[in-house]
């Protein structure tokens, strides 16, 4: 089947702004600075654009406020709030606006002062995980972690080999926030914080925005960037809260990613560069199972000897995730942009000689939505 | 669902309905007699099949830990604590902490035994109303034999 929605859309413009540590900035200023350079880098002006997708963890309406900062009045909104997954999401929502005709340049957005203001927002904890004072989300990966290493025999060793990629990829990127060599007895010796989870299984706490300019094919030929097409997207939700997970083993990634893959019409084989929502290393061995990349159980054995890390068969979280790059409380975004970056060949040290075909896979609450992207550069429209 | 009222008087709803019972020291979960479907927690149809036809029913309260970590603390923050989920032999999934045994003594498959318990953690630290925890299950029998 051919969707309809294939190669319709084209990422033109990225930028971020104040990662890591934005002493000050509100999430919205965040949210604008990032804005700020993803329009410059597309070469287009802020009146440009006619459609916001967008949200933060401190806005309960955040495509008006995102409107009303920036002055734009848009033709079209949307604030699909999944969690980290959220701006996977908004990129199908903006491809359909914009092939339907309902606007033609949308800035998908995202800001937060997550380390400054040190709490997550308006993040709202289910009945019956306030009830037992539940630290969301980190339990809930915890335990997850513990029934795949239950089921599979999963190890911290292999884990850690996650961490170890992510910090590889970091060092080859200049806006990383986690520079400092890495080995998986760092990672084992680190202060354990919820069993089988140490410190640096977790991902990082940042301040930082993100912003993505979508636009049509069309428009986004004649801008000054080479475009990343939209090949494929696609989104599943399996719960909200952890004890509402239906298997702790495996993600919605499991449904979603075959949709995508089969809208873009790829297999895991074609895919050059992955980026996937490291909240915790469990995360990227799920995943690679999820999307196939490996049988499901096998994925702690595929991660292991460096195939993910630099100069491994398969390049994972390029910009080295948010285990060590940036994680300003939802990831997603960051997700896209690296994607975006591979496949214009504008990755610097760490870019994928050739990538014509990118995934980049959002996560939202705890595996509770999951969203997979397919992008590609101009040969694969 | 059948209709409940609190000591005021006050209609309670699916959730309010389960904390009354916990009040009165009974473990009560739903159950659609059309479907043959437990259900938690509390709603006012059933998830999937829509079944508007929900009791409380009394459960045993007998389960086994589906998965499990142990939350580290510094001890003046409360020290460490468990956080796992459990399986009741019913057939739901709840979110719960085991207590009565070291926080990680507590493993996936363990069989486990609700208890009804003030708590002074989460909604409702030190207050009148009590929550489900669970206890190893031989810890159970030890205690009351």
């Amino acid at each position: 089947m051919t969707s309809t929605l294939r190669g319709k859309s084209a990422i033109a413009g990225v930028g971020t702004f104040g990662l890591g540590r934005a002493p000050g900035m509100s999430a919205m200023d965040l949210l604008a600075g990032a804005t700020a350079k993803a329009i410059a880098d597309a070469g287009i002006k802020l009146s440009d654009i006619d459609g916001i997708c967008g949200g933060t963890l401190y806005h309960m309406f955040p495509t008006l406020s995102i409107g009303e900062y920036l002055g734009i009045r848009p033709k079209w909104a949307c604030s699909d709030m999944t969690g980290g997954s959220s701006f996977l999401s908004h990129l199908l929502q903006a491809t359909m606006a914009i092939e339907a005709g309902l606007c033609t340049t949308v800035l998908i957005a995202y800001g937060s002062n997550l380390k400054q203001a040190g709490n997550f927002g308006i993040f709202d904890l289910p009945v019956f995980e306030k009830v037992y004072g539940l630290a969301s989300p980190l339990p809930g990966y915890a335990m997850c972690a513990a029934r795949h290493m239950y089921e599979f025999g999963t190890t911290r060793e292999q884990m850690a080999e996650v961490a170890v990629a992510a910090r590889q990829w970091a060092q080859l990127h200049p806006d990383a926030t986690m520079q400092a060599p890495l080995s998986v007895a760092d990672v084992l010796a680190s202060p354990m914080v919820a069993d089988p989870l140490s410190r640096l299984d977790c991902c990082l706490m940042s301040d930082g925005g993100a912003a993505v300019i979508v636009t049509s094919p069309e428009r986004a030929r004649a801008l000054q960037r080479p475009p990343v097409y939209f090949l494929g997207g696609a989104g599943a939700s399996w719960s909200r809260e952890v004890s509402q997970i239906p298997d702790f083993t495996t993600t919605p990634t499991a449904e979603c990613a075959p949709r995508a893959f089969e809208m873009a019409g790829i297999t895991v084989a074609d895919a050059d560069v992955v980026q996937l929502y490291d909240a915790f290393t469990i995360n990227v061995i799920m995943f690679l199972e999820d999307m196939g990349f490996c049988k499901k159980g096998e994925g702690g054995a595929f991660v292991s000897g460096g195939r993910i890390a630099p100069g491994g068969a398969l390049p994972v979280n390029t910009n080295g995730g948010g285990l060590s790059f940036a994680h300003p409380g939802m990831y997603g975004l960051f997700t896209l942009i690296e994607a975006a970056e591979q496949l214009r060949g504008n990755a610097g040290a760490r870019q994928i000689a050739g990538a014509e075909i990118a995934i980049a896979h959002g996560n939202g609450c705890t595996f509770s939505h999951e969203f997979t992207a397919v992008l590609g550069s101009a040969s694969t429209v | 669902m059948e209709a409940m009222m609190d000591n005021t008087s006050t209609p309670l709803g699916p959730e309010g309905q389960f904390w009354a019972h916990l009040r009165d020291g009974r473990l009560m979960i739903q159950h659609s007699r059309s479907t043959g479907q437990f259900v938690f927690y509390p709603r006012l149809i059933a998830p999937g099949s829509g079944a508007d036809d929900l009791e409380f029913v009394e459960v045993s309260g007998a389960g086994t830990v589906y998965s499990t970590t142990t939350i580290r603390r510094p001890a003046k923050h409360g020290g460490d604590h468990n956080v796992c989920v459990v399986d009741l032999d019913e057939g739901v999934r709840m979110l719960s902490r085991m207590v009565g045994c070291a926080p990680d003594e507590v493993h996936i498959g363990m069989r486990v035994q609700a208890a009804i318990e003030p708590v002074d953690f989460g909604t409702h630290a030190n207050s009148e109303q009590p929550i489900v925890l669970f206890r190893p299950a031989l810890c159970v029998s030890e205690t009351s034999s």
